[in-house]
């Protein structure tokens, strides 16, 4: 993406150098980051090429396969459709900030374990996106899967492989890793 | 993309006046729908007024015994919201039959309502559209348009809009609320979009700079049960080929009251209110529900490759009502 603001724009009066930059403070894995960015930034682009966090991954950059996957406020999204002017004061989690030292959390040892990847490239995206899975299905959030008796309760949901694959399915993988992925998550998910 | 000015209003009040004052201003929801499309260059505001963090995000109950959902409430709230899972079934199953875990953590209620045809012509500056610039012509009409309209199209354009939600809301029968720099109006949601007609550049009838601050369900009808079924090209994460929402109350095997909307059909969630006719006092029988499927799509004009919609929206009524139907006992 070209960020540098085209010189016919500014010409043209619409905007003022001041007006297409803001300096914000982004909260990126337990971390205060102070940046200036152009308002065209997306969370993506701050992450990999601004702060060096390369963990989150540019697929599609158009909301289509996941592999940008990060958590805002404990919730995934996609942060090729995130503009990070717009996150101040939200706190993002990466893959890189979901081990603890060097402990590294369930769903990667899961994938370690059950060798849920090829290439690898869309397994950043997968991990997050199963870690907020997992907490909204907690949090009794339904599906397109799940049951209509199960809508009358407010308890967590269960998560079998049906459950898992719907819930994934803003995740492609280009190697087609998919029964793998559905198995590290089951070994993890409650 | 071009470059851009944010702000973020505390008001509704304010983010109107933003906007008033700036023509080139789009107010910005979860932008799953708008920054793609400044991406692709469809959309090139000179200012983004961020309305995500408006005091816009409550569900709660309206004096009548509806629903009354602010605009920045996001799509995976309101699907698992309680009083929605419980009286507006059609509602919920609406949302999470759309995109993905991660787009309904960020898309909200207003910019749902106001998303963009995912016509691929209209997505790419490189090829002529009405739409997107008016008179330069539909190459859809004769190109790709499997995914396109089959009702309410016109010369000028055959694009159907995308939302699932809005077509459970307009069997819901639901009102949105405006607030625009000539004041406060409500609309109902099944004429808030248009027909493309000789304007398809116009997808609703919103006025310049007026802001969706709430939609209103009114009470679930008594004794009702409604669903949403949706037809799709893979399992998940698609848009609809076509759907219906369907809300119906029968008794000792009579129709009593009936509203049905469609998807992925027309430029509009398509209320079919002669499938409706069809079913008020009928027995709730098979046969009246082809009947009434067909009342309805006997206006449909399909183009050379997408006739199989008809036949895909009739089936999917008839198995919407026979559901409801046994569960109704
Ligand atoms: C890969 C992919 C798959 C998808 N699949 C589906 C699907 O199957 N079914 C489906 O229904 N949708 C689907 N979507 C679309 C998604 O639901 C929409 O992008 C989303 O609902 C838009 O909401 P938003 O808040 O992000 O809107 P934004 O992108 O923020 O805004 C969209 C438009 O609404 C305007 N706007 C926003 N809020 C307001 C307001 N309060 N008042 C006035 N104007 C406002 C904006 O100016 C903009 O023009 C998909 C999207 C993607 C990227
Ligand atoms: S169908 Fe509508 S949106 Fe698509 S190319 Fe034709 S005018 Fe444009
Ligand atoms: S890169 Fe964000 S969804 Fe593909
Ligand atoms: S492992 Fe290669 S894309 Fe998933």
């Amino acid at each position: 993406m070209d960020t540098t603001p085209a010189k016919d724009e500014r010409d043209a009066g619409r905007l003022t150098p001041a007006d297409d930059r803001s300096t914000f403070t982004l909260h990126i894995n337990g971390t205060a980051q102070t940046l200036t960015l152009d308002h065209r930034t997306t969370v993506l682009d701050a992450l990999r090429e601004h702060l060096g966090l390369t963990g989150a991954k540019k697929g599609c950059d158009h909301g289509q396969c996941g592999a940008c996957t990060v958590l805002v406020d404990g919730r995934r999204a996609n942060s090729c459709l995130l503009l990070a002017v717009a996150q101040q004061g939200s706190r993002i989690t990466t893959v890189e900030g979901l081990a603890e030292g060097d402990r590294l959390h369930p769903l990667q040892e899961a994938f370690l374990e059950r060798d849920a990847l090829q290439c690898g490239y869309c397994t950043p995206g997968q991990i997050c996106s199963a870690v907020g899975m997992i907490a909204e299905s907690a949090d009794g959030f339904p599906s397109h899967a799940t049951p209509q008796e199960a809508l009358a309760d407010d308890g967590p949901v269960a998560l079998g492989p049906d459950e898992i694959r719907e819930r994934m399915s803003g995740n492609l993988c280009r190697c087609g890793a998919y029964p793998r992925i559905v198995e590290a998550i089951e070994d993890v998910a409650p | 993309m071009k470059p851009f000015a944010y702000q973020r209003p505390d008001s509704v009040a304010e983010a109107v006046r933003m906007n008033a004052e700036r023509p080139d201003a789009r107010f910005l929801g979860g932008g799953t729908n708008l920054v793609d499309l400044m991406k692709l260059g469809v959309e090139s505001p000179g200012l983004l007024i961020d309305v995500s963090g408006l005091p816009l995000d409550q569900v709660t109950a309206t004096d009548e015994g509806g629903l009354r959902i602010g605009a920045t409430v996001r799509n995976s709230d309101l699907a698992a919201h309680r009083a929605v899972r419980d009286r507006y079934p059609v509602l919920s199953q609406a949302l999470l039959a759309g995109a993905s875990g991660q787009l309904r953590n960020a898309a909200t209620t207003g910019g749902n309502l106001l998303q963009r045809t995912r016509c691929p012509y209209f997505q790419d500056t490189s090829k002529p559209c009405n739409k997107r610039t008016p008179g330069t012509g539909c190459p859809a009409r004769e190109g790709v348009h499997r995914d396109l309209a089959v009702l309410g199209h016109s010369e000028d354009c055959v694009a159907t809009h995308p939302s699932d939600m809005a077509v459970a809301l307009a069997a819901l029968d639901a009102t949105v609320h405006l607030h625009g720099p000539e004041g406060e109006r409500a609309v109902p949601v099944t004429e808030l979009h248009r027909l493309p007609g000789d304007d398809p550049g116009r997808d609703t009838v919103l006025r310049p700079g007026e802001l969706i601050t709430e939609v209103v369900l009114p009470p679930a009808p008594g004794g009702s049960a409604s669903l949403y079924r949706k037809a799709r090209d893979r399992a998940s994460y698609a848009f609809a080929l076509a759907s219906v929402a369907a809300v119906l109350t029968v008794r000792d095997g009579r129709v009593q009251q009936a509203s049905l909307a469609f998807g992925g059909l027309a430029h509009r969630p398509w209320r079919a209110r002669a499938a409706e006719d069809v079913l008020r006092g009928a027995p709730a029988t098979e046969e009246t529900f082809a009947r009434a499927a067909d009342a309805e799509l006997a206006a449909a004009r399909p183009l050379r490759d997408n006739g199989f919609k008809v036949t895909l929206a009739r089936r999917l009524t008839v198995g919407a009502l026979k559901e409801l139907t046994a569960r109704a006992g």
